[in-house]
């Protein structure tokens, strides 16, 4: 496998493009289930009132 | 030596470019080992007295498996070099050239961070500190202190195995109890026959690894001999549960069985000593080992389940 680097940078190899990717997807998801997680430990927290604000 | 010569791709810059998979990273973690660890947890958290908001105890067994991950992935780290020499754990991501220390690293410490914080906000402190301790414990004092100084390290490290029940308890709680203290004392004095089964087998490639178990240490006699009187505390240890009124009958005759069976075959690696029959013999035992510990917190973990299906169904509005 080899790599090349000119006046544009560096040239990724197709399985260097394929693995960044792949991280990148797995990378994406666990942030957004951190922050579904969070969500609903807030709410599971503070209970079902919180989305019944006083009138 | 290129500054990446055992992973990623050299770029003439001294940058590198990984290779990884995410399935690399996700061997980091020893998914069996969190399996484990999850399991374990999950039975600290049945026994607690006081019903768990599901959400939350999710929140908190996923927190304790990545913590648990975290410490696999700080252990890979810093065990690379040893790792190589061993056939058992040459094909980990570090030393198959997948992924850098460096890498292996930095993830360990960011789900370590990650995991302890989102404990503590989803359960509570204690919780937390219980779990970095833990982390601090099987990355520190048993990887970098014990596991290469003393034939010592899987008895005192076992503690960091052991811990779990006591975190998924004190999620649930906030409290530490004698019933987790049980859970933790059973995996505790099961680790050393556990793993100096295994030393017996691979005492050759520990040896050349230069780890310095039991076997390669004190001799396999001696290691027979100690892993036959851990069994033998094991067997009553494994009793607590129901003698502490936190499981049923069922599982004091199940605990009894197995600890008898335990116990057998601790007393026939410890009597057959030469030939193939001791190396069968000791495979037997750490393969039974495995299902021992499995089957006594299955068994405490099934009685809590249906004890909650119960209460549920019991508290439905027909």
């Amino acid at each position: 496998m080899t790599t090349n680097q000119d006046s544009d940078g560096v040239v990724l190899t197709p399985a260097q493009l394929k693995s960044r990717r792949q991280r990148n997807v797995a990378i994406g998801l666990a942030v957004g289930f951190f922050v579904l997680l969070f969500y609903v430990v807030t709410i599971a927290k503070l209970g079902p009132g919180v989305l019944k604000p006083p009138v | 030596m290129s500054l990446v010569s055992n992973h990623g791709e050299e770029i003439g810059t001294g940058l590198s470019v990984s290779s990884a998979s995410p399935s690399d990273y996700l061997a980091l973690l020893k998914p069996r080992v969190m399996s484990l660890v999850v399991f374990t947890a999950l039975a600290g958290v049945l026994i607690a007295p006081r019903h768990v908001h599901p959400v939350i105890g999710f929140a908190s067994l996923l927190a304790i498996a990545v913590g648990a991950g975290a410490s696999g992935a700080l252990n890979m780290w810093y065990d690379a070099d040893i790792d190589a020499l061993m056939r058992r754990t040459r094909n980990r991501p570090i030393p198959a050239g997948k992924i850098s220390k460096g890498d292996a690293l930095g993830f360990g410490l960011t789900l370590a961070l990650f995991s302890v914080l989102t404990l503590g906000i989803a359960a509570n402190w204690l919780a937390a500190g219980l779990l970095a301790f833990t982390i601090f414990f099987y990355a520190v004092v048993y990887t970098i202190w014990l596991k290469r100084s003393t034939p010592q390290n899987i008895v005192i490290g076992g503690a960091a195995g052991a811990l779990p029940p006591i975190v998924g308890y004190a999620a649930a709680t906030g409290e530490i109890s004698l019933a987790s203290l049980a859970l933790f004392a059973i995996i505790f004095v099961w680790t050393p026959p556990h793993f100096w089964a295994l030393a017996l087998i691979k005492a050759d490639e520990y040896g050349r690894a230069g780890i310095p178990m039991m076997p390669n240490v004190k001799g396999a006699d001696r290691t027979r001999l100690e892993i036959l009187l851990y069994s033998i505390l094991l067997a009553p240890l494994g009793l607590s549960p129901w003698l502490l009124g936190f499981a049923s009958l069922t599982y004091g005759v199940l605990a009894i069985s197995l600890g008898a069976l335990m116990l057998f075959l601790a007393a026939r690696v410890f009597l057959v000593r030469t030939g193939a029959e001791a190396d069968r013999s000791a495979k037997q035992l750490f393969l039974f080992s495995i299902l021992y510990l499995f089957l006594l917190f299955a068994e405490i973990v099934g009685e809590r389940l249906v004890a909650v299906a119960q209460a549920a169904l019991l508290n439905l509005p027909w």
